[in-house]
C-alpha cells in the first residue's frame, strides 16, 4: 500500500512541475532567428576571434542581425561565405582569400647573429628589452610569438625566421597582431609579388647586414608593366590591387628580396 | 619620520670596492658623438641644426618640443655630420644628431658666465634649468624643470636629494658627493628657494661614510638642510623608498611624489642644476662609472654626453687581457639595460657601464625551474606587490588581472624579486613586457 502512495505523490509532483515548466516556457519564449543556427553551422566553430567578435556564436548572431557582413569570418572560404550570404538572403560580396606574408627573409644564412639573448623566449618580451640578437634591427626575431598565436599550425620558425604555410593559412591575421616588429601583412592568395624585407635603412647599410634585404635599387619598379611596385624611401612596396603576378620584378631583383608567391 | 630603512628589499653583493676610491678622470670623447633626440621622458626634442652646420661646445642643437621635453646641447665643438636614425641603448633606431668633434672645444658664447643666485627670481631659476636641458640623471630622465614646477609649490615640505646610490658597482654619485659637495648644497639651495616651506634632506646609504662626512660638512650651518644616513639595502635609491624613509609617507596608487609633499632629485641632477643656474652651463657632462670584472681598470669618469660607449670603455683600458666578456650593461646589474652594440652615445641619464665576464642571465636561464611558490619575491618587493602571482598572470597573458587585480603597473622594475628567486625565473622581464602591453592596449583604446 505504502508504495502506491509514494508513487502517487511523486507522480502528482511530476505532473504539476511539468505543467509549470510548459507554462513558463510558453510565456517567456524568446524569438530566435532560425538563420542564426544555420549560419553557425557554416562557420568553422573554433572560436579563434579573428573576426573581432567573442566567438563563432557571437559573429553568427551579428551576421543574422545584419550587423556584420556575410563575409565577416576571415577564416571561411569564399564558398562558405556565399552559402552564408544565401542564408541571409543577400548577394555574396566578393571575398578574396588572404594569406599571411612575413616581410623578412633574413634567416641564419642570409644575416648574422651579433648578440646573445638570454631571457623570456618571446618576441614581444625580447623586443621590449631592446635585445635584438640579429644584425638587422628591423628583422624577424625568430622567437615565435606568431607561431604561438596561430591556431591553424600555418606559421613556423625555420632557420630563425617565420615562414607561412600558404596551404594551411586562413588569413585570420592573429600572427600579424602578435608580431612586435609588425613584419606580417595579409596579401591576396595566389600569384602576386611581395617584398620579403622591411628595413627602411639605406641600401649600403642593408647590404652590410643581410644578403636578402631590399636595397632600394628600384629595378623592380622599372620592370613592372602595371605600375604596381613603388619605392617608399629605400624599400620597395607592392600594391596588390594592381599586381597581376607576372613575376618580372622578382626575376630581376638582385637580392631576391622581391618574391612571387604561388 | 627619518627611519633607517623601508620594507622589503635585498642585499646584492655591491662590488663598489672596485671603483669607490678612484677620483674622477676626464674621458676623451673621440671623433664622433651621437645625441639621440629622445634621451628624456616626454616628446623627443626637435633638431635646430642641419647637416654641415658648425656647432660650438654648449650650443643648443635640439629644442624641447612641448612642455614635457628637454633641450639638448652639443658637448663639443665641431660639425654636424648627420641627422639620422642611429641605434640607441635599447637597440632601437632613434633619430639622432651626429657631430664630428674638431677637438677645439670652443665654447659657445655665454656658456660659463657666472651668475649670482641671490639676484634671481624663481622664474629665472626655472628658466635657466629649462634652457640647460637638465633632466633626472638617476636613470628616468624626467625633465627637471617640470618636476620643480608642481601645481602648489607651498605644499612641498621636503626636497630630497637622492644620494643613496643603491645600485651595485656604481660609485659615481659617491665620488660626486665627496668631491663636489659644495656644488650639491648650492643646487639644493636653489631648489629650496623655489619651495618656501620645504626642508632639504640628503639621503645617503651607510656604506658611503666619506660621502656622508663631506655632505654633513657642506650642510653645516645651513638650518634648512641636513643629511640622513640610511641602512644599506637595495632599492633604497628608488623614489618611493627615499620618500618612505624620510617622511614615513607612502606613495599610493596614482599619486606623484608632489602629492606627498616631496620632490626627489638625484645628486647628479642637483649638481647639474647648480652648474646650469650659477655657471650658465648646459647639461653636457655627467659623472659615470665603468666597472665590473670584465673591465681592465674600473674607474669613475666625467663623460661628455654623446660620447660613444666604446670610447668610455677605452678610457677604462678596455677588457682585461685575453678575456672576452659576455655581458655589457648600460647602468648597473640590477636595473641596467644589456647593450648589443657599443656604438651608441652616452645619454644624460646613463650613469654606468658594467661589464661581466659571464652573463648572469644566461647562467640563470640554465638553472631555471618552475616556480616553487616559496613567496620570497613577495617578501622582498619594496612596493608590497605579489610578483609570483603577477608572473603567473603574465605567462598566461592575462594582462587585465596583472593590471587591475594585482596592481602590476605599480612595479618599479627594481629586480629585487628576480634577484631573490631561487627558481631563477625572469620575473622583471615579464613585468616589463606586461607593463608595455597594458600601456599599448590603453593607447590603442584611446585612439579607437
Amino acid at each position: 500500500m505504502d508504495i502506491l502512495i509514494a508513487t502517487l505523490v511523486v507522480g502528482v509532483i511530476g505532473l504539476v512541475l511539468g505543467v509549470a515548466l510548459v507554462a513558463t516556457g510558453r510565456k517567456f519564449r524568446v524569438e530566435t532567428d532560425p538563420r542564426e543556427a544555420e549560419i553557425r553551422e557554416l562557420l568553422p566553430g573554433n572560436n579563434c576571434g579573428a573576426c573581432g567578435y567573442a566567438g563563432c556564436d557571437a559573429v553568427a548572431a551579428a551576421i543574422a542581425k545584419g550587423e556584420a557582413p556575410a563575409n565577416a569570418c576571415p577564416v571561411c572560404s569564399s564558398g562558405k561565405a556565399e552559402q552564408i550570404a544565401a542564408v541571409r538572403g543577400v548577394a555574396a560580396q566578393a571575398a578574396e582569400r588572404h594569406v599571411a606574408f612575413v616581410r623578412c627573409g633574413g634567416d641564419c644564412e642570409k644575416t648574422s647573429v651579433t648578440a646573445q639573448y638570454a631571457g623570456v623566449a618571446d618576441c614581444r618580451a625580447a623586443a621590449l628589452a631592446g635585445l635584438n640578437p640579429w644584425a638587422c634591427a628591423h628583422g624577424c626575431l625568430g622567437f615565435g610569438s606568431c607561431v604561438e598565436a596561430c591556431q591553424y599550425d600555418a606559421i613556423h620558425v625555420v632557420d630563425g625566421v617565420a615562414v607561412v604555410d600558404d596551404s594551411k593559412c586562413v588569413g585570420c591575421g592573429l600572427c600579424a597582431a602578435a608580431c612586435p616588429k609588425h613584419l606580417i601583412e595579409l596579401i591576396p592568395a595566389g600569384k602576386t609579388a611581395a617584398v620579403r624585407c622591411s628595413s627602411p635603412d639605406k641600401g649600403t647599410e642593408v647590404r652590410k647586414l643581410c644578403s636578402a634585404g631590399c636595397i632600394g635599387c628600384g629595378i623592380c619598379a622599372k620592370q613592372c608593366p602595371d605600375e604596381a611596385v613603388t619605392l617608399d624611401g629605400t624599400l620597395a612596396r607592392v600594391d596588390n590591387t594592381k599586381c597581376a603576378g607576372c613575376g618580372k620584378c622578382a626575376e630581376k631583383c638582385p637580392t631576391h628580396a622581391m618574391v612571387l608567391t604561388k | 619620520m627619518f627611519k633607517k630603512t623601508f620594507t622589503g628589499g635585498v642585499h646584492p653583493p655591491d662590488g663598489k670596492a672596485l671603483a669607490r676610491d678612484l677620483p674622477f678622470r676626464a674621458c676623451p670623447p673621440g671623433e664622433e658623438l651621437i645625441f639621440p633626440l629622445n634621451q628624456h621622458i616626454g616628446k623627443p626634442a626637435r633638431p635646430v641644426v642641419q647637416k654641415g652646420d658648425h656647432v660650438l661646445a654648449g650650443q643648443l642643437i635640439a629644442e624641447a618640443e612641448g612642455f614635457v621635453s628637454a633641450n639638448i646641447a652639443s658637448s663639443v665643438s665641431g660639425t654636424v655630420k648627420a641627422v639620422e636614425n642611429r641605434r640607441n641603448v635599447f637597440g632601437v633606431p632613434a633619430l639622432s644628431i651626429v657631430i664630428e668633434n674638431d677637438g677645439q672645444d670652443t665654447p659657445a658664447p655665454g656658456v660659463g658666465a657666472r651668475v649670482d643666485p641671490a639676484e634671481l627670481t624663481k622664474e629665472e631659476i626655472l628658466a635657466a634649468i629649462q634652457k640647460a636641458g637638465v633632466v633626472g640623471m638617476g636613470g628616468a630622465g624626467f625633465p627637471t624643470h617640470v618636476k620643480l614646477a608642481p601645481k602648489n609649490p607651498e605644499a612641498i615640505e621636503f626636497v630630497l636629494v637622492n644620494g643613496a646610490e643603491c645600485e651595485p658597482y656604481i660609485t659615481c654619485d659617491d665620488r660626486l658627493m665627496r668631491n663636489f659637495s659644495e656644488e650639491i648644497t648650492g643646487g639644493l639651495e636653489l631648489m629650496l628657494a623655489l619651495f618656501p616651506n620645504a626642508r632639504g634632506v640628503v639621503v645617503i646609504e651607510e656604506n658611503k661614510p666619506e660621502a656622508i662626512a663631506a655632505m654633513t660638512d657642506a650642510c653645516a650651518g645651513k638650518d634648512r638642510m641636513r643629511v640622513h644616513a640610511v641602512q644599506t639595502k637595495y632599492p633604497q635609491g628608488g623614489e618611493r623608498s627615499v620618500i618612505s624613509v624620510v617622511t614615513g609617507r607612502h606613495i599610493k596608487l596614482g599619486m606623484l611624489p608632489a602629492d606627498a609633499g616631496c620632490v626627489v632629485e638625484n645628486v647628479s641632477t642637483v649638481r647639474a642644476i647648480y652648474r646650469a643656474v650659477c655657471h650658465s652651463e648646459p647639461l653636457t657632462e655627467r659623472p659615470f662609472t665603468v666597472s665590473g670584472d670584465g673591465v681592465a681598470s674600473p674607474c669613475n669618469l666625467l663623460v661628455k654626453t654623446g660620447t660613444p660607449f666604446l670610447k668610455v670603455l677605452e678610457a677604462a683600458e678596455g677588457f682585461p687581457e685575453g678575456a672576452s666578456p659576455e655581458k655589457l650593461i648600460c647602468g648597473g646589474p640590477m636595473m641596467g639595460i644589456a647593450l648589443s652594440s657599443l656604438e651608441t652615445g652616452v645619454c644624460k641619464n646613463n650613469n654606468a657601464l658594467t661589464v661581466f665576464l659571464r652573463d648572469p642571465v644566461a647562467l640563470a636561464e640554465e638553472q631555471q625551474t618552475a616556480c616553487l611558490r616559496c613567496g620570497r619575491c613577495n617578501q622582498v618587493c619594496p612596493l608590497g606587490l605579489t610578483p609570483q602571482m603577477m608572473a603567473a598572470a603574465v605567462e598566461r597573458k592575462d594582462f587585465d588581472r596583472f593590471e587591475k587585480k594585482l596592481y602590476g603597473m605599480e612595479c618599479i622594475a627594481c629586480g629585487s624579486c628576480t634577484y631573490i628567486c631561487p627558481a631563477k625565473r625572469p620575473l622583471m622581464q615579464l613585468f616589463k613586457q606586461a607593463k608595455a602591453e597594458v600601456a599599448a592596449a590603453k593607447r590603442k583604446g584611446a585612439t579607437a
